[in-house]
Parts: C-alpha cells; structure tokens; sequence
C-alpha cells in the first residue's frame, strides 16, 4: 500500500529526515517510535503533505500513486488521514458541520452519493457511542476550548466516521491518562481490518500495549535504525532509546 | 422642480437651510481628516442626473430581494413607491408613511422628527440629502408594540443605462417599550453606474428595541454614501448590524447617541471588499448619559486591491459615568494588494468608565488551512470555510433567515469570482 524510498524532508534550513525506506501493506500496524527529534513526527507530517516539510528527495507510493505530487487534500480524499499531534482549533466552524463537508468530499471522491444531514447523524452517532464521546464536542467549534483528551478522541472520531485506508497517527497517546488511552486504543482496534493500515508514532510503548504493532521501527536522526517485531517496542521500553543509532544498529 | 413647491413650509424650511450648508462646505475632500483616506472626486466631478421616480428594472430587482412574510416597502430613486411595496402582511402597531404624501398630509410625528436627529451640521452628503428632501419613507411603531413581522425597505437606484443620483431618506420611530426589526437593502443594476445618498434616522423611545439591518448590495460601479443616525432613550436598545458587499466607493456614518439612562446599543458590521473597490465606515458613539453600555465589533474581508477604511469613534462625556463600551475591529487580508486603514478613536471626559478597544489585521491561519484540507476539503473550500466562520459572528446577528441566506449567497459568490479572477 505504501513504499517509502529514501525519503529526505527539510524543515526550514534543516535537514531531519536523511532517507527514509518503508514498506506498509495492507492490514498491517507500524508502529514508528525514536526519542525526541529523531524525526519521527515530521515522516507523518511529511506524509499528509504539511507544507512547512520540504521533501527534498526520494519517493512515496501509496496504492500506486505518487503521493509526494498530490496536495494535502488529494491525499485525504484518497484515504489517507493524520490524526495531528496538536489538533488546530478553529473558532466558528462548527465540528459537525466540518466533519460533514469533509465526508462528503472524500464520498464524492470515491463516487458514492453524498450523505444527507439524517443519514449523517446516524451514522456519527454510532461512532460517538463506539469511541465514548460526549455528544456536545459536535456541536462546539473545531477543537476550541477542548481539553488535551477532548482534541486526541475528536482526532479518533474524525477518524472513525472519514474511514480511511492508510491512518497516521502522530503521538496520539501524548496527554493522554489510561482512560482516554484506552478508548482512543478501542477506537484504532476497532477500524483494523486487512484493508487498512496504520502507522503509529509514538515516543512510550504503553500505547502499544493496547494497539498491538506487527512492527516498530526505531528512528535516530533522521534515519530508521532498526526494524523488528512488538518485542523490539518492549525492549525498548527496557533498555531506552540510548544506543539505539545508526552504529548500534548493525546486525 | 414642482415638488419643492408643493412641499409645506416646514420642508422648503430644511431643505434650504440644509441647501445653503452644503454651498458652504461643498463636496469633502482628502486634505480634510474625517475624508483622509476616501477621495469622493469621482463623485464630485460626474454629472450626475438626479434620478426620475421609475426606471425599468425596479421591479424585477426588488422581487430578486423580496423577503417571504416581511413588510416590504420600496424606495425607487428616492421616491417611495406604493405600487412596488407589499403591504398585505401590515402588521397592528406600526404606520407606515411616504415622506411626500405624509408631509402634504400632516402626517402626525413627521414634522417632529424629521431631518431633526441629524445634524447637517456634520456631515455634508448628509446636508445634501436633506437639501433634495422630497420623499422616502417613515415607520412609526406604536408604543409598547412588538412587532413580530420584519420591514424591509428596498431601496433600488438605476436610470436606465444613464448615470443618475438619488438621495432616499427613511425615519424610523419606535415609541416607548415597543420593539421592531427594520432592514434596509440597497441594490442596482448590476454594474450600473449611479450615487446613491441615503440618510437614515431613527429614534428609540424610552425602553424600546430596535434593530437596523443595512444590507448594502450595489452595483459595483455606483457610489454609495449612507448616513444613518440613531438617538437612543432611557433604557432603550439599538443594535444596527451593516452588511456591506457591493459599491465601487461606500461610505458609511453611523453615529448613535445615547440619550438617556441605561441605554444600551450594538454596533456591527462585516464588509467585503475586492478588485478595486474601497469601502469606508465611520462609526460614531455618543455615551452622553451614565450606565450605558455598548459594543462594536466590524469585521472586513479584503481581496485584490480593495481599500478599507475603519475609522471608530467613542465619546464618553463628563456625565457618563458607569459606560462600559467595547470597540473590536478585525480584518483578513486575502492578497498582498489589499489595505485597510483602522482607526479607533476615544474620547474620554468621565472618570468611572470601562472603555477596551482592539484592531487585529491578519492572514488567514494557515495552520488552520493545513487542518481542514487534511481532513479533504480543497484549498478554496478550506478558505470558504474559514471566512465564513469570520464573519459569521457578525452575520448570526442578523434575525430575518431570509434575508440571512441571501445576504450570505452575495458573500460567497463574490468570493468565488474573486478567485476566479486570481486564478
């Protein structure tokens, strides 16, 4: 589903990302964990096509298409989603409403008729049950004034009602207590299916307690370090992230 | 020229004193402060005809506005026009007058109020306004009436391919405890050339509400200067909310004058301003008395090279102890072409006052755009989405649906062409 080959992004005037290689298929978890500022979230960011990340080289696959050519909304309608590490908040534009435009626009790219307000309703209310949101977060606007569990479970339902083929998901699990933990973890289990894929960054392997990876990958400085099961993510958490660099990384 | 004789005395009386005003301060030009940013030379300099009571496409532009269930009276050239109005939803507790028939009529509270709550004195289209003073409409709302029916005052220009001027001219009286919710739409020709000078007074009796609605949607070729003047009683509330998407030049005065104890009023506005059109506001709040309050919040959307002038003026005088008035004026820029001049003016004579006053000029948040295109919406849509939310503060205050949508359709399809253009 998605080939990531040699991938370099630049932030302003540096150089985070030195040649990223990746390969996601259908139906799998990744899980991409590193310390602070190995680059982790700026691979998301790169993928949903922030404009602040300048990919300088290499090239991105998804089903086939060049996504590193398509905008960030040709890549949302084609099924990719970033649920962000810090969701904006947008006075004014009221979360039902939006959540709707952005359905519509995605249905009506995959050629099915758009949703009519009570057909919406239904089918959100569903997954505000599944995912434990309070009704009222619809009806507010776009993240404002949510608190830090209220914006990561709204990033989850978004999620949840857009449907997506290939979700980032970028340190979801950061301000999170074990209860919003747990039912954002529900929310991501109950969407897996052997036609999605997921791509989890994240700095604690707690989260992967309750999202089990089929594999994690360790960045250090811009580069994928090691590759290797759910046992690497527990080692991890054993050893820390000290030692796991490019030189640590030869066998 | 045989109206100016069949008016009573009282009228030929203010038309001349406001005639010899304008003699003497003529048309305003940039050298003067109020005036600075806005050159009304293309006005001064056109040869303008004034305008013939009827032209052509009056009555398909006023069907085009016409909002279900409202009171509609239509103002053509100036002239009130009884033919092109629907007066069947003529709700009990208001009468409805034209300036020319209630004048020769005697219509009771006209001579009153008339061109008396306005001063010529400060404004000179305002002075030339009222030296034309030939007809219009008057709404006098009964007091302790509440009127649930709105009244739309459609106010349409044209002369047929030739440039013409009218000088249309409302009063508004809400006797004391009574309620009313007035609009008042300004539409043309599209791409019509004309000016239209329209003057506005109203005066809120002890204990009334009443809110003004100023739809301006002109041809974007016309001239557009409006004077609206509100005088507010004891414990009375006015709110007039300005919409204002059309005119290549428009210049709005609004000032309100609280008169009396615990008045209370809302000043807002949201504009839209592209290509290379100017749009300029001048608000003016008199806190003459104690434990008034106020709030003003005007929001400008500017795109290519348009040009926005917010000019906010707050006069606390000695007596008006206890105001708390609030002044906000917020603009996006869309391109780099655009600009606006905001300019909040206090002035302070009392000691015990709460008076905060905020400008804000900016882009939109791009980490906002990033978000809603994230989730699949396009650039343009993003924007939409985002501007609506901007004005929607100021356009959620408007109380007829109707009126609401239509408005918000101008907004949005002259964005779309604005887009267009750019692209």
């Amino acid at each position: 589903m998605l080939q990531v080959t040699n991938l370099k992004v630049r932030v302003e005037d540096r150089e985070i990302l030195k040649g990223i290689n990746l390969t996601v298929n259908k139906g799998e978890v990744h899980a991409i964990m590193g310390p602070n500022g190995s680059g982790k979230s700026t691979f998301a960011r790169a993928l949903s096509g922030h404009p602040g990340y300048e990919v300088t080289d290499g090239q991105v696959l998804y089903n086939g298409q060049d996504l590193l050519d398509m905008d960030p909304d040709e890549r949302a309608r084609a099924g990719v989603f970033m649920a962000f590490q810090y969701p904006v908040e947008i006075p004014g534009v009221n979360n039902a409403y939006f959540l709707k435009a952005a359905l519509n626009a995605k249905r009506k790219h995959d050629g099915v008729d758009e949703l009519d307000a009570m057909d919406f309703m239904k089918l959100v209310k569903e997954k505000l049950k599944l995912l434990h949101v309070d009704d009222s977060l619809l009806q507010r606007s776009v993240n404002e004034g949510f608190s830090g569990g209220e914006k990561k479970r709204n990033e989850i339902f978004h999620m949840a009602v857009l449907e997506p083929t290939l979700s980032l998901l970028d340190e979801t699990d950061s301000g999170l207590d074990i209860d919003a933990l747990k039912v954002v973890s529900e929310g991501v289990n109950a969407m897996r299916s052997p036609e999605r894929a997921f791509i989890v960054v994240t700095h604690y392997q707690r989260l992967l307690n309750y999202i089990v990876p089929d594999f994690v990958h360790v960045l250090s400085e811009g580069r994928i370090v090691r590759s290797g099961g759910r046992e690497l993510a527990l080692e991890l958490e054993e050893k820390g992230y000290a030692g796991q660099t490019a030189a640590g990384a030869r066998q | 020229m045989e109206t100016l004789v069949q008016a009573p005395a009282w009228v030929r009386e203010r038309r001349e004193q406001a005639s010899r005003r304008f003699a003497e301060v003529g048309f305003p030009n940039t050298r003067q402060e109020d005036w600075r940013f806005t050159n009304v030379a293309p006005i001064a300099d056109a040869k303008f005809a004034l305008a013939n009571g009827a032209f052509a496409q009056a009555a398909s532009l006023i069907a085009g506005v016409k909002v279900p269930g409202a009171l509609t009276l239509a103002i053509v050239n100036g002239r009130f026009a009884a033919g092109l109005s629907d007066l069947s939803a003529m709700p009990k507790g208001v009468r409805i007058a034209g300036l020319r028939d209630g004048a020769r009529d005697g219509t009771d509270g006209l001579e009153q109020h008339l061109a008396k709550v306005f001063s010529i004195d400060t404004h000179p289209f305002a002075a030339l306004n009222t030296s034309h003073l030939d007809d219009g409409v008057a709404v006098f709302v009964t007091s302790g009436a509440a009127i649930e029916t709105p009244i739309h005052i459609v106010t349409v220009t044209g002369g047929d391919g030739k440039p013409v001027t009218a000088h249309p001219r409302v009063l508004v009286v809400a006797g004391a405890n009574s309620q009313v919710r007035i609009a008042q739409t300004f539409i043309g020709a599209a791409d019509s050339v004309y000016f239209n000078n329209a003057v506005a007074e109203v005066v809120v009796g002890e204990g009334a509400i009443v809110e003004f609605y100023t739809d301006q949607r002109e041809s974007l070729q016309a001239y557009h200067i409006a004077n609206i003047q509100a005088h507010v009683g004891a414990k009375g509330v006015f709110a007039s909310h300005a919409f204002s998407t059309g005119a290549k030049i428009q210049r709005h005065d609004i000032g309100i004058g609280l008169k009396g104890e615990g008045a209370d009023c809302t000043m807002n506005g949201v504009y839209l301003a592209d290509r290379e059109r100017l749009l300029d506001t001048h608000t003016s709040l008199d806190h003459a008395m104690p434990h008034c309050t106020s709030h003003e919040i005007y929001k400008g959307i500017l795109a290519g090279k348009a040009k926005a002038v917010f000019n906010g003026r707050i006069i606390v005088r000695i007596d008006a102890q206890k105001t708390d008035a609030k002044q906000t004026n917020r603009a996006l820029l869309l391109s780099d072409e655009a600009t606006i001049n905001s300019n909040p003016q206090l002035e302070i004579f009392a000691d015990d006052v709460k008076c905060t006053h905020g400008a804000a000029v900016g882009q939109l948040d791009e980490e906002a755009m990033f978000y809603l295109q994230a989730r699949g919406l396009t650039r343009v849509e993003a924007r939409d989405m985002l501007l609506h939310a901007f004005a929607g503060e100021v356009l959620e205050g408007l109380k007829i649906p109707a009126l609401r949508e239509q408005i918000e359709k101008t907004f949005f399809t002259a964005l779309a062409q604005d887009v267009a253009v750019s692209a």
